[in-house]
């Protein structure tokens, strides 16, 4: 066998933004039908290394240095019409978010055929053949007909298939995957997962799959690259490196992701919830519509739960399953349509909001988004001493040292009273996010996905430090997110929702060692595993759940 | 579909009865003597007093807005002092100096302002739709610039200036054209897009401006989306890029602003058509505001915001067409 070029060669690349260099020196190759992952948090450089494969950084400004070989075309030197030939012929991408990604006006099949013609001289009624036969291939039913059909009429699933019918059209060399499923639930990213390394194992095609999310990584790829700070940190084979990391980054990484293996860990444990003890906050039938008349749908239909002093109630569920409407509810930011909500032993559910004033500063929220639930106009300071002021503090000197021992509580230094938001870190927001729900002295707080925009290191503290709030101040904590790992991390119960009602509930133990329900066995099914031989299993499981 | 249409032309109704209603509280409702101003300065008493009881004003207000619908809906019969005339549906009123019925004044303008509207309104849309993708297409280079700039000086020059400069030069200077005129089209078809040339040109020259600007934003905001950015990754080139996908962004703008212009321009052209001695809608209304002959102007002004109202919904559904996911509701 005579000796082939790699499919990938990258030597010394570097990515500049202005002043700020993305990628600093990257060096990897990939053997034809290889698949590598490059791993790494927001800002590492991945995203833009992926893009330098196919020569998408020109024209918008940006310096690329070193060399890059795809498929035998240097891709830093190549003209326009070489680079054209390369894009989506030799190596196709597919992205982030299938919905934006798409042309939001044209039928789905007209736009793979169009792709389909720029590179095969074939008829336009040939090339939308061939657009059916790709849509059959990712696995969307009756493709012909659907073809004709546009992005907003397909669910999120099945438009990153037919991203993924785009890429393979042309039959592509090498298959460059930039987070393809992080807009996507769980049980749907399991599926495009399987269907990637179905096509792979079928097709050949090599992978590039960027991820911030090890476990995905973990699933589909045989070598992994660790960047950081657009350089490489570590490289290996994905077992090895994720089995037995040699650098302290990706120790840290690693350590840092939720598994949902694990339990949580309390140090000093809870006190036990006494049988007689009455609890904070008792929902019964609670209930929300959304709508008027035939459009009339139920976000939330009917759910019962109690969350305890000092102890954390997990809701897990995917996207539509009814929970943000949930946590808005039990603290009435939501009015429910039906059912009753008791705090303290008091009816709350339908109080007007003027009786509801002296329950506000018990019941506080942490938001999902940690930019877009501050106000960008105001100082982080005043931002946190908003619920004091609400809560009738006019005393200036002390509405300052309260903030600032709040901040400081956080982990910010209390000297950044004056600092505007875009001034923090992701992270940091949400601390200043949380810092503003301690603010009143809340006895619960309904934390929306409080880690979800948020990096896995960054994840882990922010997790830590509401934990250590809970065990100092006794707090009541419903912690609500699509992320099982995560949950398991940090509730004593759980409770599993899908299209408005609650599956399964129970203590996290039970629920995650022994579930009952098939939906929550499908959910755990679904969660990428750090293991690969771990993954191969639980692959054959989703298969078997399918099937079944 | 036929639901939402329904509801449309329900709407449009009632904005156009709320628009008689306001209108006819401001020119016969509040300025006053109508009986003296329709009569004319130089009347005598008796004289007012007989076009008082001629025209009724002597019934409660809402008893004459009553009528005035009437005739809009179903015909009326008006006293010409000798005897009865009836002025057939939609009846606007006779005009207080030519005793010609309103309804038959405006539709003799409207095939004139029709010409000029329907041909100014193609060529803006041409020339500042292209304007508009040119600019987006050679964005950041000399063209960009020269092109926005021109588009700026268009803009912020009046009418009568272009269209002045258009007769020195091309009718005077050159002697390429005959001074502007009017033929109908029903009587020389020829004569008629000749004598209209200049006219079509100053407006859409002036109106192609904003369409310039407006097209070059929306395609510069779909070229920084994330699917455009996909049909680059697969080797689209630039040329279908523009042409399918960018543009195809700007249609939904274009068609909004183009109901406004199209209907306004009915009785909005009124510079246009004096300086060009064109005898449409725009220079009667002006000269009916001049000698203060209220069916005239109330008429004129009601069909002008019939235009407005029946192009926005037009507007709607051609918006419903071109981006399907706007649900007519």
């Amino acid at each position: 066998m005579t000796t082939r070029d790699p499919l990938v060669e990258v030597s010394g690349l570097t990515v500049d933004f202005g002043p700020v260099r993305a990628v600093d020196g990257l060096s990897f190759t990939l053997e034809a039908g290889g698949a590598l992952g490059v791993v790494g948090e927001s800002g590492s450089g991945k995203s833009a290394s992926a893009y330098a494969l196919l020569g998408l950084h020109r024209g918008t400004g940006a310096r690329v240095g070193g060399s890059v070989r795809v498929a035998g075309t240097d891709v830093n030197t190549a003209d326009d019409r070489e680079l054209r030939a390369l894009r989506g012929a030799g190596a196709a991408m597919v992205f982030q978010d299938p919905l934006s990604s798409l042309d939001p006006y044209y039928p789905v099949g007209d736009q793979i055929a169009e792709v389909y013609r720029v590179h095969r001289p074939v008829s336009r009624k040939a090339a939308r053949a061939r657009a059916v036969e790709v849509l059959d291939r990712v696995g969307i039913p009756d493709a012909a007909r659907r073809s004709r059909l546009r992005p907003h009429e397909f669910s999120g699933g099945m438009r990153q298939r037919a991203l993924i019918a785009m890429a393979l059209a042309c039959e592509p060399g090498l298959l460059i995957a930039d987070e393809p499923t992080t807009a996507l639930d769980v049980t749907v990213q399991a599926q495009i997962l399987d269907l990637l390394h179905d096509l792979r194992h079928e097709t050949g095609m090599g992978l590039l799959l960027v991820t911030h999310d090890v476990g995905v990584a973990a699933e589909s790829v045989d070598e992994v690259l660790v960047m950081r700070h657009g350089k490489e940190v570590e490289r290996g084979p994905v077992a090895r490196v994720l089995g037995a990391p040699r650098e302290p980054y990706t120790k840290e990484l690693l350590a840092a992701v939720p598994r949902v293996e694990t339990r949580r860990v309390v140090p000093v444990p809870p006190q036990r919830v006494a049988e007689d003890e009455a609890p904070l906050l008792e929902a019964v039938g609670l209930r929300r519509e959304f709508g008027r008349g035939s459009g009339r749908v139920a976000a939330v239909d009917g759910v019962s739960l109690t969350v305890h002093a000092g102890r954390t109630l997990g809701i897990v569920g995917e996207s539509g399953s009814g929970k943000t409407t949930l946590g808005r509810m039990l603290v009435r930011l939501l009015d429910p349509t039906a059912g009753r909500l008791r705090y303290g032993g008091r009816e709350i559910g339908s109080l007007p909001e003027k009786e509801l004033r002296s329950f506000r500063r018990d019941l506080q929220m942490v938001f999902q988004d940690p930019v877009a639930s501050l106000n960008p106009r105001r100082s982080v300071g005043e931002s946190v001493a908003d619920p004091l002021r609400a809560a009738g503090e006019s005393d200036e000197g002390r509405i300052r040292d309260r903030v600032g021992e709040l901040l400081e509580r956080v982990g910010l230094d209390p000297g950044r009273y004056e600092r505007y938001p875009h001034e923090f870190s992701g992270g940091q927001r949400q601390r200043v996010g949380i810092a503003r729900a301690l603010a009143a002295g809340p006895k619960l707080i309904v934390c929306d996905e409080p880690v979800s925009a948020l990096d896995v290191t960054t994840q882990a503290q922010v997790v830590e430090l509401l934990s250590e709030l809970q065990r100092e101040l006794g707090i009541g904590l419903v912690f609500i997110a699509h992320d099982l790992a995560v949950v398991r991390q940090v509730s004593d119960e759980v409770a599993v929702m899908r299209r408005g009602v609650i599956v399964e509930q129970g203590s996290a133990d039970a629920v995650y060692a022994d579930p009952q329900d098939p939906y929550t066995r499908q959910l755990l099914a679904a969660v990428p595993a750090l293991d690969p031989g771990l993954a191969a299993a639980r692959r054959t499981a989703r298969k078997e759940l399918a099937r079944a | 579909m036929t639901g939402f249409l329904l509801r449309r032309l329900g709407g449009a109704a009632l904005v156009l009865l709320a628009l008689t209603a306001l209108l006819y509280a401001i020119f016969y409702v509040a300025p006053g003597d109508v009986a003296q101003i329709a009569c004319g300065p130089r009347c005598s008493p008796a004289q007012v007093a007989q076009v008082t009881e001629q025209l009724r004003l002597d019934d409660p207000v809402y008893v004459q807005y009553a009528h005035f619908l009437q005739g809009i809906v179903a015909g009326r019969d008006f006293s010409t002092g000798t005897g009865t005339e009836h002025c057939a549906m939609p009846c606007l009123g006779v005009s207080y100096q030519s005793d010609q019925q309103v309804t038959q004044l405006i539709l003799a303008k409207l095939p004139v302002t029709g010409s000029l509207v329907i041909g100014a309104f193609a060529g803006w849309l041409l020339l500042g739709v292209g304007t508009g993708v040119l600019s987006a297409w050679r964005r950041g280079r000399l063209t960009e610039r020269v092109l926005t700039w021109l588009t700026l000086a268009g803009s912020a020059t009046p009418v009568f200036v272009i269209g002045l400069l258009l007769i020195i030069v091309f009718c005077s200077t050159l002697q390429w054209l005959p001074a502007p005129s009017y033929v109908p089209f029903t009587e020389n078809p020829e004569q008629w897009a000749w004598g209209l040339l200049l006219p079509w040109t100053s407006l859409a020259l002036i109106e192609s401006a904003k369409y310039a600007r407006l097209t070059r934003s929306a395609m510069l905001e779909t070229l920084a989306e994330d699917h455009v950015r996909t049909f680059r990754a697969y080797g689209v080139g630039e040329r279908a890029i523009i042409g399918r996908h960018a543009l195809r962004g700007a249609v939904a703008p274009v068609i909004a602003l183009s109901a406004l212009d199209f209907g306004s321009m009915f009785g909005g052209a009124v510079l246009t058509e004096s300086l060009f001695g064109i005898p449409g809608i725009g220079r009667e209304l002006v000269h009916a505001v001049k000698v203060v002959d209220l069916p005239v102007v109330v008429g004129m002004v009601l069909v002008t915001g019939f235009f407005v109202v029946l192009a926005n919904a037009v507007a709607d559904l051609l918006y419903a067409l071109a981006d399907r996911r706007v649900v007519l509701s």
